[in-house]
């Protein structure tokens, strides 16, 4: 065990998925021209003035009891002030003394080992606009479109140790946020950024370490390689003699390093004092009943009730409530035929994740809905179809058909359950395979297989399995 | 019809005589803006528009002709600059807006403009309104037309000296601290801080946010409660503005003072105030006893302490306001700079003037690590102590009466050396800023060097009715407010 | 208070104004002579006091979430300083 205990706090940044911005009516959306989403208030004219969007503070409050934090009724906006380009009132419109979500906690699972995480807060901000450095003379370009959309920033406790539990936590806040549908999670377009602060302690020391922050990572697997990468600059500076400083670092995933954000290197006095534009957001007891009503059942939740209602391995149901749109579209399956559940769990969790991840796709767009499935799947539990003619029709079903009695008619697939015309296969295998009739009789009951094979051969297929087997093992005595 | 010199005009005359077709919108606005040309070394105005006036005025003849005018339909109008007109420059007295023209109105100016008021231009004023005698505007100093060698008083001072020569019939300002009453006080006229909140500050460029309130600046009580009517109400783009239904000012104006108790401040009668200040304040409260109101002595002991409260907090907010001119999106930028943090320190160090800069410097310093508890927190619960004086004095009396200011108008450059001095102008107005309190001020006679003294009458919240009814009943049996300056 | 001229740079610089170094000590006089008259608070008691931050101890109201707002990119543009291909520009940015 390494000398070296490594403290670990994250700051997610989670872009909340209204329509409008935070305080201003300009759209949110994701890559439109640099600044056509940039109204007054988003690139501060003189006179204007920032008008809450209720949303924003909903979402907030479902994410809090979401996870199970004390909701401040009573929370403040301050200004946090400092001059950059892509901020354009000169001021971050955020939460300081008095977030909207205070202390909470999210279990996480590393190894099978449970682990409870707390969250110090959760408050609410306006993201900046975007500067752009490349394709300009000698100049920065600012897109404004982005600045006001609002943000959820959720502020850990120094709880996690390792780079595995970082991500294993970020990995149940991004499913928890799209679960609420409070965030789209996409990680690519910045809905879901990812701050760490890391310090290293000997083991022995009770006082926590210089800590560095590593800035804007923007895939779990970049959060791994740059905590672990941090944390071993950190260790082997110390084991150096050195001393690490406290700074804002950037992870650069071509080099698979962090290096020190000089540029930004200077002392930072934010000014925060409550913003005068904004009194204080009061939230009612209604208010608060009516989000709690609201609330999405959770994943935690959803999943014991998959194991005890639906009678499904953990391991299966969990893959299920991963994502809210599987577990809706689980459901939305097997509520005419509770009974098929596990099969249900089967197809989804097999053949329809794997296309989907195939194509890159996500559950919504799959072409097979749940009512297709749940009729595919009763054509297999009542005996038309067999494993593998199942998969047949299921491809069609992909490819664009939506009638899966039809396709089954098409094709031919319809499985052989009349026991007269399958005797009559059986008995013409027997007449026709004499030799290896002998053998079976002989002592060598591999040939059994063999012959098996030659009656579905002969039935192409549509012959029921159990029916054949039972027949064989009967007339070969 | 024509406008006379020789006694003041209001709003309500003139409206008669349009609606009466006594005289054209045209033919008043014209005569107008000749006066405005007349009187330019006064330097009321940063921005005059004849052309955008003609054509207001125009189109105001024709809703008369069509039997459809609004209250202020075809009346002339100046807005102080620090209201955002679309189409016509909004410089706020400063260099750093010097070509700036708004994309948008300020609802003010909207609402005025939807009740027909022709708007003349736009008036001078302390840059970013921070300052009680109109000397810091990057525009140049205004005269009093009192005495030109006076201030006005501000930062309305371009709107007060507009409104005192005659050169415009009535004017929007915005008060901090003071700036509408202060300049009413030293121009003779009427001006009213309403309730924060009670006015939109959408479209008004913020100086202190929690404390800016905008209003009237008229001849006469009865002018106040008109513009008021039009001004006040609320909007959904101003998250401090009020949802509380507007009443008529002009119903009450005439009712009965009988039974009215007045608070007087024992604090706003102690030494600094000027002798002939408190003489003409004191003949003011005769008159008003003697029209039926009684008088009881109130204390507010920490409203002498305003001024320091309100000079952490007002640069505290105006340092952050402020920011937001950094060179990039519009305004003024800096001809030479290497890189960034050049671009700002340039634009902002020369768009701004040396009072603007001193402010940000100073709330900076006061929001700043390690000052922030000593400074503006303590401001901040100070703030509170000051409005519970006032809630406290409530209980005992339905408005609170004294001075506007310690003294009358004083020369032009006569405190611009002592930052500290030219602040205690506002030792009494600033207290209703702080608390949010409606306020106005009305002429209650001359000093001996013929200059104008303000009486300031502090209503409770949302009490501006009571506050323009005594004011009016004051003006019906007195003639300070008909009083005009004989030099111009 | 009495502040240094050193203070006065960092302060300048917190708020994005120059102060030649030679005026830094007038200006640090200057600001001192305001700090010290604000000071005069310190005559308050205000132990216990919750601070007050909006008149009337206002409540925030909210709007639905609705977009209102369109395209005007051209005109707001038009009052820039320097823009190139829909952005706003500035000397560059070093991160």
């Amino acid at each position: 065990m390494s000398d070296w205990e490594t403290v670990i706090g994250l700051e997610v940044h989670v872009q909340l998925k209204t329509a409008s911005k935070i305080f201003s009516g300009a759209a949110t959306d994701y890559g439109s021209e640099p600044n056509t989403q940039a109204c007054a208030v988003d690139i501060a004219l003189p006179g204007v003035l920032p008008v809450m969007n209720q949303e924003a503070a909903r979402m907030a409050v479902v994410f809090g009891l979401a996870i199970g934090a004390k909701i401040n009724q009573r929370s403040i906006f301050a200004r946090k002030n400092y001059f950059y380009p892509d901020l354009p009132k000169g001021y971050q419109i955020s939460q300081y003394e008095l977030p909207i979500v205070a202390q909470g906690q999210l279990e996480i699972n590393v190894d099978g080992q449970l682990r409870s995480i707390g969250i110090t807060r959760a408050h609410l901000e306006e993201d900046a606009g975007k500067s752009v450095h490349e394709g300009f003379q000698g100049a920065t370009g600012i897109d404004l479109n982005r600045a006001g959309t609002p943000l959820l920033e959720i502020v850990s406790e120094p709880d996690l140790r390792t780079s595995a539990e970082a991500v294993a936590y970020l990995k149940k806040l991004h499913s928890l946020v799209r679960y609420l549908g409070i965030c789209d999670g996409n990680m690519q377009e910045g809905s879901f950024r990812c701050d760490a602060n890391i310090s290293v302690k000997p083991r022995s020391s009770s006082t926590l370490g210089t800590r560095a922050e590593i800035k804007n990572i923007n895939s779990f697997r970049f959060v791994e390689r740059a905590i672990t990468f941090e944390i071993e600059r950190q260790i082997d500076l110390l084991e150096e003699g050195g001393s690490v400083i406290q700074e804002t670092r950037l992870y650069d995933a071509d080099r698979d390093e962090t290096r020190s954000m000089r540029g930004k290197e200077e002392a930072h006095d934010y000014r925060y004092f409550p913003d005068p534009d904004l009194p204080p957001l009061l939230l009612s007891d209604q208010f608060l009943d009516q989000v709690a009503a609201s609330l999405p059942e959770l994943p935690e939740a959803r999943c014991a009730r998959f194991v005890s209602e639906y009678k499904l391995d953990p391991g299966e149901a969990t893959k299920l409530v991963d994502d809210r749109a599987v577990a809706d579209f689980f459901e939305a399956t097997v509520k005419d035929s509770p009974k098929e559940a596990k099969r249900v769990a089967n197809w989804i969790n097999g053949e329809i994740a794997a296309r989907l991840n195939r194509q890159n796709l996500t559950i919504s767009d799959s072409p097979v809905t749940p009512d297709l499935l749940s009729k595919l799947i009763q054509r297999i539990a009542d005996g038309t179809l067999s494993g593998n003619t199942a998969k047949e029709v299921f491809s069609a079903l992909w490819e664009g058909e939506r009638d899966v009695d039809q396709v089954i008619d098409d094709k031919g697939l319809k499985q052989i359950t009349d026991s007269g015309a399958i005797e009559s296969i059986v008995d013409e295998v027997l007449n026709g395979f004499v030799d290896q009739v002998e053998q079976y009789k002989s002592g060598n009951t591999k040939v059994f297989g063999f012959l098996v094979g030659q009656v579905m051969k002969r039935s192409q297929g549509k012959a029921n399995p159990k029916q054949v087997n039972e027949l064989l093992r009967n007339k070969l005595g | 019809m024509t406008i006379s010199n020789a006694s003041p005009v209001t709003l309500s005359t003139l409206s008669a005589a349009l609606h009466n077709r006594e005289l054209s919108s045209v033919e008043l606005t014209t005569d107008y803006l000749n006066r405005i040309e007349r009187h330019s070394d006064l330097n009321a105005f940063i921005t005059v528009d004849p052309d955008s006036a003609l054509k207001q005025a125009e189109e105001a003849d024709r809703s008369i002709a069509t039997g459809n005018p609004g209250p202020m339909t075809g009346i002339p109008i100046a807005h102080k600059d620090i209201f955002c007109t679309q189409g016509m420059a909004t410089t706020c007295g400063s260099k750093m807006l010097e070509k700036y023209i708004s994309p948008y109105d300020a609802t003010v100016v909207e609402r005025l403009k939807q009740a027909g008021a022709v708007t003349l231009g736009k008036t001078n004023m302390d840059e970013f309104a921070m300052g009680s005698s109109n000397e810091n505007s990057f525009f140049g100093a205004v005269s009093n037309p009192w005495d030109k060698n006076r201030v006005p008083g501000g930062s309305s001072g371009g709107s007060a000296a507009a409104v005192a020569a005659g050169i415009s019939p009535a004017a929007t300002g915005t008060d901090t601290g003071g700036s509408i009453r202060q300049p009413a006080s030293f121009c003779g006229l009427t001006g009213l801080k309403p309730t924060y909140g009670r006015v939109s500050r959408w479209g008004m460029i913020a100086f202190a946010s929690s404390l800016d309130q905008a209003g009237p600046i008229t001849r006469t009580a009865e002018d106040a409660a008109i513009m008021l009517g039009i001004m006040a109400g609320f909007d959904q783009r101003d998250s401090t503005s009020v949802e509380r239904a507007v009443p008529d000012y002009r119903a009450a104006l005439d009712d009965s003072l009988d039974g009215l108790t007045i608070g007087l401040p024992r604090e706003y009668f102690d030494q600094g105030l000027d002798s002939e200040v408190g003489d003409a304040v004191e003949r003011a409260l005769h008159q008003l006893q003697s029209q039926g109101v009684r008088t009881v002595e109130i204390e507010l002991p920490n409203s002498m302490l305003g001024i320091p409260c309100y000079y952490v907090i007002a640069p505290a907010e105006a340092s952050s306001n402020l920011a937001r001119f950094d060179g990039v999106r519009y305004g003024y930028r800096a001809d030479n700079y290497q890189d960034l943090n050049e671009l700002y320190c340039r634009s902002r160090t020369e768009g701004f003037g040396p009072e603007v800069r001193r402010r940000i410097m100073i709330g900076t310093y006061a929001l700043s690590a390690g000052y922030y508890d000593a400074y503006y927190l303590k401001a901040q619960k100070l703030r509170r102590l000051i409005a519970n004086d006032f809630e406290q004095a409530f209980a005992h009396c339905d408005l609170i009466v004294g001075p506007t200011a310690p003294t009358t108008a004083f020369r032009i450059g006569a405190k611009t050396h002592d930052p500290v001095s030219m602040y205690l102008n506002d030792i009494y107005t600033n207290a209703a800023n702080l608390a949010g309190l409606p306020a106005l001020s009305i002429p209650c006679g001359l000093d001996s060097q013929n200059l104008p003294i303000g009486l300031q009458l502090v209503g409770n919240y949302f009490d501006e009715s009571r506050l323009l009814n005594v004011a009016h009943r004051f003006q019906i049996e007195s003639d300070h407010h008909l009083q005009q300056p004989t030099k111009v | 208070m009495s502040l240094t001229p050193e203070d006065i740079l960092k302060i300048a610089h917190l708020a994005r104004l120059e102060v030649p170094e030679e005026e830094s000590s007038d200006y640090a006089r200057e600001l001192s002579a305001i700090l010290d008259f604000v000071e005069q608070m310190n005559e308050a008691d205000t132990r216990d006091i919750l601070p007050l931050s909006h008149p009337q101890d206002a409540t925030l109201r909210m709007r639905e979430d609705k977009i209102n707002e369109s395209d005007q990119r051209e005109y707001y543009q038009s009052l820039a300083p320097e823009t190139e291909g829909g952005h706003y520009l500035v000397p560059k940015v070093i991160e």
